[in-house]
């Protein structure tokens, strides 16, 4: 019957947000300290932004030098 | 009151609950706590290579952990993997059902996957011994499109699908391992968590759902989006997850606070984001729109620094290399392209 498959579709759905409900949560301050951390920890070893030289980028193959 | 009346009530009052225990964590804003940083220079990037080869839209890309070759799909019909600083084609690998949205390549370089609209995930094994690339395993069990697929293994992977469910399958028998349901619209996109325990669903219920994939459980639920989250990812510090949407924005969502951090958006920028990438530290997130762009944005600061131009229709997917090294935009206009 579509009654008592509605009510357990929303019984399934309340037992969802009491498990939701429950976790635990961490500061929002912490959470964006650990994530600037996380990204200056890392700028370093970013290609994409401390740009790449060609002599170290695979896509931008070096000049050959060749002897005449 | 009726039973079904009750359970409504209990709904909402959980729903309020997880409202004030987010914002009982809310002490400060990312906006406020990156305050002290400057938003990150200019970012330049070129093209260095463009593959092509493929002759029709091309949907999905996908590198592989080498950083070196990577996986395409095109609605021509094939998968190709490419050799992307020689742009040679390894495999042009050719598709029982045209219809193909995604495609995965297999950490340890052996399998590749794909699907769309023929509801099936198809396994190749790129190794087999002739050389020859066969489909190894046809997953099937979806009622509607595949939409993304996510190898966590040679012997798992994680689909979404249309029919508003993710699906955790073994390769070896082809069957559903675990069925994460939950979602109310066509789950568009996945992502798996750098520790791979964890995955991320986007969908067109504009919400973002955050898995257990061993307990088989919906852990968290992202709401914010005003329309359907068509990218998802994590960042690279696995607390960080970023969706794209077709309400013009993207937002970062912070695991562990449960809640979201920033919104990447401009008034300027009236078009769906169709893709999404964060480079290796995080701090930038390459994101593609329908507009045929894609924008570069300081995550932590929400600033535009950079932009990618060169396609000729819309960029429908993106991807960084696990080494950092370089960017692939896959457009509708046929050609991949190679930026750093």
């Amino acid at each position: 019957m579509s009654g008592s498959s509605n009510i357990l579709a929303m019984k399934k759905i309340v037992q969802q947000l009491r498990f939701e409900a429950s976790i635990n949560r961490v500061k929002v301050s912490q959470a964006a300290a650990d994530l600037q951390q996380f990204c200056i920890q890392n700028a370093l070893q970013d290609p994409l932004l401390t740009g790449v030289s060609s002599s170290t980028n695979p896509f931008r193959p070096q000049k050959v030098c060749s002897f005449l | 009151m009726g039973e079904m009346e009750q359970l409504r009530k209990e709904a909402d009052s959980l729903k309020d609950q997880i409202t004030a225990a987010r914002k009982e964590v809310q002490d400060q804003t990312l906006q406020d706590a990156a305050a002290g940083i400057t938003v990150v220079s200019r970012v330049q990037l070129k093209t260095r290579k463009t593959l092509r080869g493929h002759l029709a839209k091309i949907y999905a890309v996908h590198w592989s952990t080498d950083s070196k070759l990577c996986v395409s799909a095109s609605q021509d019909g094939k998968l190709i993997v490419w050799d992307s600083y020689t742009t040679n084609k390894v495999n042009a690998i050719p598709l029982k059902s045209s219809w193909v949205m995604t495609c995965s390549y297999a950490p340890s370089g052996n399998l590749v996957a794909c699907g769309g609209l023929d509801n099936m995930c198809s396994i190749y094994n790129l190794k087999g011994k002739d050389g020859n690339v066969k489909v190894m395993r046809e997953l099937a069990a979806h009622t509607g499109y595949l939409s993304c697929c996510r190898f966590l293994s040679d012997s798992e992977i994680i689909t979404s699908s249309g029919d508003c469910t993710c699906v955790l399958w073994d390769i070896e028998t082809g069957t559903q391992k675990t069925v994460f349901a939950g979602h109310i619209g066509d789950c568009m996109s996945l992502g798996v968590s750098p520790d791979f325990k964890m995955f991320i669903s986007g969908a067109c219920d504009y919400t973002a759902k955050l898995w257990d994939i061993r307990e088989g459980t919906c852990r968290q639920t992202f709401a914010g989006h005003e329309s359907d989250i068509n990218a998802i990812g994590f960042l690279p510090n696995g607390n960080g997850v970023i969706t794209g949407s077709d309400d013009s924005t993207c937002k970062m969502y912070d695991i562990r606070a449960d809640q979201e951090l920033i919104a990447y958006q401009d008034s300027s920028i009236m078009c769906g984001v169709t893709s999404l990438a964060p480079s290796v530290s995080g701090r930038l997130i390459l994101a593609g729109y329908d507009d045929f762009n894609c924008n570069i944005w300081d995550s932590l600061k929400a600033e535009r620094v950079g932009v990618l131009a060169g396609h000729d229709n819309r960029v429908s997917c993106i991807g960084v290399t696990p080494d950092g090294m370089a960017a692939c935009t896959g457009s509708w206009d046929s050609f991949l392209k190679i930026w750093n």
